[in-house]
């Protein structure tokens, strides 16, 4: 039967990660601009107090309040520290914090929602239970609380920054594993021998990553401007450390007196970074998710 | 040498809120080393959930599978991945699409069996098995790197086939392997399934709601109504002298008409939910009901052309010619 074998026969050869990558930045300008923008992010955070023109820190009595100029790109502060520096530097602390919440709350978050929606019954209740009562406190003053009992270290900002956001990746976990188990694939894997662990780490897991990425990035946007709103109510790092939330708090009294780059320019570097990660949260599924290539 | 596989009074009912549903209700099953036999019923009847038991992929409510001698029948079915059993019966899904997951290439669906089951821990030896199953099944080995969505239908149920081959199973339980396939694909997947039953020795359970497939791949036969097995034996013996009503509706209804005049059933099917156990389950739909029907249910008993039937009045029409 020759229409059937040309029927059957083989389409075009599957395309690498990179390519793919590649493809989908390349395909939506937005992608782009978003990709660029965490180029220059994660090089901020890396090199950025090696790159900074000034110490971060460093006082100056004689250049207080300084407007922009050549030497400092963004003006200076009240205490005449360049605010172009301390930008650049509180790249690397507050991209820390969100990576290190979000990255906490999705591992944690997506193996506890795997497990009550896959399993069902009992733990499917407990983590239920548990979830709506973390979703009962107002978030924002739960993870103040935290802040406020333990002490306000990066470690506890990115604690109570990674429990808030922890039933986000739980619903959405629960859920989608939820549809998944009913899928052919799942029992196909039990007759090829597979015990629930391996089918949820080889089967559900991979499937949930298209949902998980848009989640994680959209993610990074709130966990950094939490950590920012933290500090910026006093609950987060302490001055004189460079934090963009910290420093919009300093410099807000200063828009009043015509000081208006204090706080502006910080404030524009933490409104960028969220924006690019809403916009790459739009790019990641296509680059996971093997339908969509 | 006994059956490969023994079903004896299987059942399998699920609570549901109106009452208990007896999907599989008592059903007798054997199925000898090498052997075909073809499972067919409508829509609902349950055939679907039987060949889930038998694949030991739901856990029976009541009755006992024996698998080459040994009770399987109690172990969950969670465990049953762990059994030296699982890889002996293996199952092929109706929708091969969905079978595969979505996210891994056909190969390593392929190979999945292979590591777990036959303990193939190299990849290199494991690569080559996977290629050799999918000459077998003649996929084309540039479709093994591909992503399931990225295959043709045909290739999808070839390779649902490779990979429920892979550990060498006794048994193969098809689940309506060719219903979400194209016509003229059908045909080509229903020819390798009878080519790799002759060059493998496997037995097939084939659940399908077409007969003429059934006919052509399965020299024994087993009818299911609501639960039920209400006829079977062998496949040319009913489809020329169906005894019971309900094989004789069943056939006149199949499309060439060669089976004489269609008969048409009126009447509802009964519900499954909480059925008297004391009236057969055919009565109400069934041509030929007397009161009788409704004092006893019928079990399967030898009838005169050497089949069994649960009816009654086996055969109170004439035989249809044969065809």
């Amino acid at each position: 039967m020759p229409s059937v074998a040309a029927a059957e026969s083989v389409r075009s050869p599957p395309p690498t990660p990179w390519r793919l990558l590649a493809r989908a930045v390349t395909g939506n300008p937005l992608s782009l601009l978003a990709g660029a923008m965490l180029v220059l992010f994660l090089g901020a955070a890396l090199f950025g107090p090696a790159l900074a023109p000034h110490d971060p820190l460093l006082t100056n009595a004689s250049r207080t309040l300084a407007p922009p100029s050549a030497d400092h790109w963004f003006g200076t502060d009240q205490l005449g520290r360049d605010i172009f520096s301390r930008v650049l530097a509180g790249t690397r602390v507050d991209f820390l914090i969100a990576l290190g919440s979000v990255s906490l709350a999705a591992t944690l978050g997506t193996t506890l929602g795997m497990c009550a929606g896959f399993l069902g019954g009992r733990t499917d209740r407990l983590v239920g239970r548990a979830m709506d009562m973390l979703m009962a406190f107002p978030l924002f003053v739960l993870a103040m609380a935290i802040v406020a009992a333990l002490g306000n270290s990066v470690a506890n900002i990115v604690c109570a920054s990674a429990l808030i956001n922890l039933p986000f990746y739980v619903r959405l976990a629960r859920t989608e594993t939820g549809v998944l188990r009913q899928a052919g694939f799942i029992e196909a894997a039990r007759l090829s021998g597979a015990r629930t662990p391996r089918i949820l780490r080889r089967h559900v897991l991979p499937n949930l990553l298209a949902p998980l990425s848009v989640q994680a990035s959209l993610n990074m946007g709130w966990a950094m401007l939490n950590a920012a709103g933290l500090s910026f109510i006093g609950l987060g790092l302490r001055p004189p450390a460079p934090e963009w939330g910290l420093m919009v708090s300093e410099g807000a009294g200063y828009v009043v007196s015509g000081e208006w780059w204090v706080p502006l320019f910080p404030g524009i570097a933490l409104m960028l970074s969220v924006l690019t990660f809403n916009l790459l949260g739009d790019t990641l599924p296509a680059v996971v998710d093997p339908r969509r290539r | 040498m006994g059956p490969l596989l023994e079903l004896r009074n299987v059942s399998k009912v699920y609570p549901t809120k109106r009452g208990s549903l007896h999907a599989v209700d008592g059903v007798d099953l054997d199925i000898f080393a090498g052997e075909s036999v073809g499972l067919v019923g409508e829509s609902g009847c349950g055939k679907s959930t039987l060949a889930r038991l038998v694949a030991r992929l739901a856990d029976p409510t009541g009755g006992t599978i024996h698998f080459a001698g040994r009770p399987i029948g109690a172990i969950p079915a969670a465990a049953f991945a762990g059994q030296p059993e699982r890889g002996r019966i293996q199952k092929v899904f109706q929708d091969a699409g969905d079978s595969l997951n979505p996210r891994i290439t056909v190969a390593e669906s392929i190979a999945e069996p292979l590591e777990l089951l036959r303990g193939l821990s190299d990849p290199r030896a494991r690569h080559h098995r996977v290629a050799e199953l999918a000459d077998l099944v003649a996929l084309p080995r540039a479709c093994l790197d591909r992503y399931p969505h990225q295959l043709s239908g045909g290739q999808r149920a070839r390779a649902g086939i490779a990979r429920a081959l892979g550990s060498e199973p006794s048994l193969l339980v098809l689940d309506e392997p060719t219903a979400a396939l194209d016509v003229s694909v059908q045909a080509v997947i229903l020819r390798l399934l009878a080519d790799l039953r002759a060059r493998l020795g496997v037995s097939y359970l084939f659940v399908s709601h077409d007969l003429q497939v059934v006919r052509l791949l399965c020299p024994r036969i087993a009818v299911m109504y609501l639960g039920r097995i209400v006829e079977t034996g062998d496949t040319a013996t009913v489809f020329a002298q169906p005894q019971h009503p309900y094989t004789r509706a069943l056939l006149s209804a199949a499309p060439g008409g060669r089976h004489g005049p269609r008969i048409r059933l009126d009447g509802e099917v009964r519900s499954p939910i909480n059925p008297p156990p004391r009236v057969c389950r055919f009565h109400g739909r069934c041509p030929q009901g007397r009161p009788e029907c409704t004092e006893s249910a019928p079990a399967l008993r030898p009838t005169p052309p050497g089949t069994l039937a649960a009816c009654h009045f086996p055969s109170a029409t004439p035989p249809n010619p044969p065809s």
